[in-house]
């Protein structure tokens, strides 16, 4: 025991500070994210536009929360000619050859957050290869994996470490619907 | 071209043995005699150039790749699949993890890929010298003359296989998807898929290090339909549900083990709640697997569908496996929930 109290005292003195020297590494990833996600047009789809006198705008009480789950979308939209799909006015619902896809959740929410069952690590493998969780189901368009997916990984995980700690949001984006028969 | 399969064959004796090891020396002293084939960070754009054929106008295998097996193949949508081995002369497979072989760099492995007879496409992975796989994939020509480098994202309409639905040759991620899902990145080469042909590797001097323990292991102990469906499992779902990988936060751990066997299979599934149910999910599939009742079982849902965002697996296959369907309804129709007063078989592999 009277050699444990050292080692006891040392771990009470330097643990803080050696997570006192890692707080400054994660503030900068977290806002290295932040300007990721802005600058990268994340909120673009991810963030519902709302009309204003302005016209639409970013709803930012609903930032990166996705297609709202008030919103139901019952069918893909109806398509002539040469034109291949639309979009619901708030950006967050796309009709195409796929079906409707609709903007996920990317708020930590811890019931309807899409990534929350995400590790670092599935998050990379997702933007990599474009697919849930980087081995599931593939990523419907529009989202532009194939881009964002050429991002460093320091990148990447600047930005999930971002999207770890927005605002949660609670909002159950519905699945994707079929393709009209 | 030494056939390695996974049905059973009569022991080979003492002498036999004696024999085999005899015709393995000979054929790694020949092969010595030849130049190694260089692991280079680009695939040959020609399949001819990969190693694989002594004579490419006959097709004619070089006789120093082994022929293989696995015992539960991948469902590829009723493909007829080939597939060889090739290790660097006087190189072994390091069995010491028996559910992670390790492969020596310039490592070569091949599978073809035909539907009605006719050679569509041949994939080939390769390791390379600084320990990374390296993936491609060939198409042949209609003619089956010619089989080229597909692009790295793949090829899509390669072969039709009816109702408006076509064969895609998967692109590199989509390789790496399933093959770096777990420990080893070769999955039908291995001590589960290969079954007793291992000892055939051992009596050749290819296999070293595996553990007496692994290389008794045996499935005996597990009812016969329990066997299949869980094999089934394994080398259809295990390379991506398993323990090691990166979706082993999931819970789900379809990958059968040395120790274990298809124990995890049964726990993470039976009676088990769908954590976040796929969309198109039917409301009243809430168990993974509820045990005597198909239709209330999300795992047999999944893998009887088609429908992308439901499916399983996710990518490789088009149509859905009607027997392998029939197969697991009927596992899951007879099966009883695991209950403490249950008597299920020994835990883990058995002689």
């Amino acid at each position: 025991m009277k050699h444990a109290l050292p080692w006891m005292l040392a771990a009470v003195l330097f643990a803080p500070a050696a997570l006192r020297a890692q707080e400054p590494a994660r503030i900068e990833q977290v806002k290295r994210g932040e300007y990721l996600v802005t600058t990268g047009l994340c909120h673009d789809c991810h963030t519902p536009l709302a009309m204003t006198p302005n016209g639409p705008e970013p709803d930012m009480t609903r930032a990166l929360s996705g297609h709202p789950q008030d919103m139901v979308v019952t069918a893909p939209a109806p398509t002539s000619g040469p034109w291949m799909g639309s979009f619901w006015p708030t950006l967050t619902a796309w009709s195409g050859p796929w079906g409707v896809s609709f903007s996920a959740n990317l708020t930590p929410d811890p019931e309807t957050g899409r990534l929350r069952d995400f590790t670092e690590d599935q998050f990379l493998r997702t933007l990599r290869t474009g697919r849930h969780q980087g081995q599931g189901r593939q990523i419907l368009p529009p989202m532009p994996w194939p881009f964002i997916g050429k991002m460093t990984d320091d990148d990447l995980k600047a930005i999930f470490a971002y999207l770890r700690q927005v605002k949660p949001i609670n909002n159950k984006v519905p699945d994707p619907l079929p393709p009209a028969q | 071209m030494t056939p390695i399969t996974a049905t059973s064959r009569p022991g080979l004796g003492f002498n036999g043995l004696l024999a085999a090891a005899a015709v393995a020396l000979i054929v790694l002293v020949a092969s010595m005699k030849s130049t190694p084939h260089a692991a280079t960070g680009v695939p040959p754009p020609d399949l001819r150039d990969t190693g694989l054929y002594a004579d490419f106008e006959t097709l004619q295998i070089d006789a120093r790749h082994l022929a293989f097996s696995p015992q539960y193949p991948l469902w590829t949508d009723g493909a007829t699949k080939r597939r060889w081995i090739s290790l660097p002369p006087g190189s072994a497979i390091d069995a010491s993890d028996p559910d992670a072989w390790v492969f020596p760099a310039g490592t070569r492995l091949w599978k073809e890929f035909s539907f009605e007879g006719k050679r569509v496409e041949t994939r080939i992975m390769e390791r390379q010298a600084d320990g990374q796989w390296r993936y491609a994939a060939y198409a042949w020509s209609a003619d089956g003359r010619t089989a080229q480098l597909v692009p790295a994202n793949g090829k899509r309409g390669a072969w039709p296989l009816g109702g408006g639905k076509s064969h895609t040759i998967p692109g590199v991620n989509d390789c790496k998807a399933c093959h770096q899902g777990g420990r080893s990145e070769v999955l039908g080469f291995g001590l589960i898929q290969l079954s007793p042909d291992r000892d055939g590797l051992i009596a050749r001097g290819l296999l070293v290090g595996l553990p007496p323990s692994a290389r008794a292991a045996r499935w005996t102990a597990v009812p016969a339909i329990e066997r299949a469906a869980t094999g089934y499992l394994h080398g259809n779902c295990g390379h991506c549900h398993n323990e090691q990988g990166p979706l082993r936060n999931l819970g789900l751990f379809l990958r059968q083990t040395a120790a274990e066997g298809s124990e995890p299979a049964i726990a993470s599934t039976f009676d088990q709640p769908v954590k976040k149910p796929a969309p198109g999910l039917s409301a009243d599939a809430t168990s993974r697997i509820a045990p005597g009742q198909p239709e209330r079982s999300a795992l047999l849902k999944r893998i009887a569908s088609r429908y992308p965002p439901l499916q399983m697996p996710p990518l490789g296959t088009e149509l859905v496996d009607r027997q392998a369907v029939e197969l697991l309804r009927r596992w899951i129709a007879e099966s009883e929930p695991v209950s403490p007063s249950i008597h299920r078989p020994e835990k883990g592999p058995t002689q």
